[in-house]
């Protein structure tokens, strides 16, 4: 299974959770303890056992793109597109 | 000899395609989503230098300052001619409108029906949210019947304020219009959907074919009165039934693009 990890850039993120009922692992939570620029609680990846494998579908749905996304691939084929 | 050591490498990020601008709309509304393709399709085409967007009124009135492109901004229900204008002078320019329908099927139903009874080679992007957002949730033609706005507090009642209307239906019956399709946001699996077939049109403009549309059913989680996660299950449950999606005009003169 591939490996990944996304990134939440907290500056766009508004909170909406639509992630979070979209990520097929159920990695994604929104951080009660903390609050973005803006006044959100934003979305986290809680992932202590590395199950993220980067496909991506947190990103298609978030709409304010704030989610970055990667994943481990083998060298010869990193030109990934979603 | 391949390469099978692994390497960390960046999947997803926000297209350059859009500015570093945080949006003021509201958590979760697909007018982001919608946003967001736009700007994926246009970098991947390569035409951001040559495209020019028109903004319209209503809650994507900002939405120059949210592309990193040229835009312009039209009155009321406008864009379209002014789309025709840019694209007459400058035939080689990408020239888009992004249109509520509130924008698109109220106020501006004259210029959407003529820009596409002319077949003006523009693209169309058709947010179809089924209400007014940005004044307050009041009642748009879109608006379903039975649905509950601001204006119609006790539902909308086609006795007394008529039907919705359809405007892929209507528009794909004009012998201008080459590329008229409803696309959802309510899913993953649609909004890849969605963006193949803002490609398309685009592709379509490209290649010199005429007017072009994607309608795009879209939430408004705010004047819906609901979270966003329910506003897109809404969406499913009740614009599907009553906005089919599909393709509803799609000229023979087409060739398919390759790839995306
Ligand atoms: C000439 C004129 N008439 C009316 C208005 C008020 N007005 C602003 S936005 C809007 C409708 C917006 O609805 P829609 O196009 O569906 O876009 P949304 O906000 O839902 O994205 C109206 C009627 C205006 N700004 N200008
Ligand atoms: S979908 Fe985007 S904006 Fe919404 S909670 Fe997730 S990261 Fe934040
Ligand atoms: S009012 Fe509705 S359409 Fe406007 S930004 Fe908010 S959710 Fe989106």
């Amino acid at each position: 299974m591939a490996k990944g990890r996304i990134v939440v850039n907290e500056l766009y993120c508004k909170g909406c959770e639509l992630c979070t009922s979209v990520c097929p692992k159920d990695l994604i939570q929104i951080a009660v303890d903390r609050f973005t620029p803006k006044g959100y609680h934003p979305a986290e990846l809680v992932d202590p056992e590395g199950a993220c494998t980067g496909c991506a579908i947190c990103s298609i749905i978030c709409p304010d793109a704030a989610i970055t996304v990667y994943r481990w691939v083998p060298a010869d084929k990193v030109k990934i597109k979603v | 000899m391949t390469n099978k050591e692994l390497v960390e490498s960046l999947i997803y990020t926000k297209p350059e395609g859009l500015t570093s601008a945080v949006t003021h709309y509201c958590p979760g509304c697909t007018h982001g989503i919608a946003h967001r393709l736009l700007a994926e399709v246009i970098d991947e085409m390569g035409v951001r230098e040559e495209t020019i967007g028109i903004a319209p009124v209503g809650c994507a009135v900002f939405a120059y300052d949210y592309f990193n492109m040229d835009f312009a901004e039209a009155a009321h229900g406008r864009a379209p001619a002014m789309a025709t204008g840019l694209k007459r002078v400058s035939p080689d320019k990408v020239v888009f409108t992004y249109q509520g329908d509130g924008d698109l099927a109220s106020i501006g139903a004259g210029e959407i029906l003529h820009a596409a009874g002319r077949g003006e080679n523009i693209t169309v992007i058709f947010i179809n949210n089924a209400i007014y957002g940005m004044t307050g949730g009041q009642m748009a033609p879109t608006t379903l019947p039975g649905q509950r706005t601001t204006s119609t507090p006790l539902g909308r009642d086609v006795e007394m304020h008529g039907f919705p209307l359809r405007m892929c239906e209507i528009l794909s019956q004009l012998d201008g219009a080459v590329y008229v399709v409803r696309r959802s946001l309510h899913n993953v699996a649609n909004i890849r959907k969605a963006k193949k077939a803002i490609r398309q049109a685009f592709e379509v403009q490209r290649q010199g074919l005429g007017f072009s549309m994607v309608e795009l059913l879209s939430s408004c989680p705010t004047n819906w009165g609901m979270s966003a996660a329910e506003a897109l299950n809404w969406i499913e449950e009740h614009m599907l039934p009553a906005y089919p999606l599909g393709d509803y005009k799609v000229s023979p003169a087409i060739s398919k693009h390759g790839g995306n």
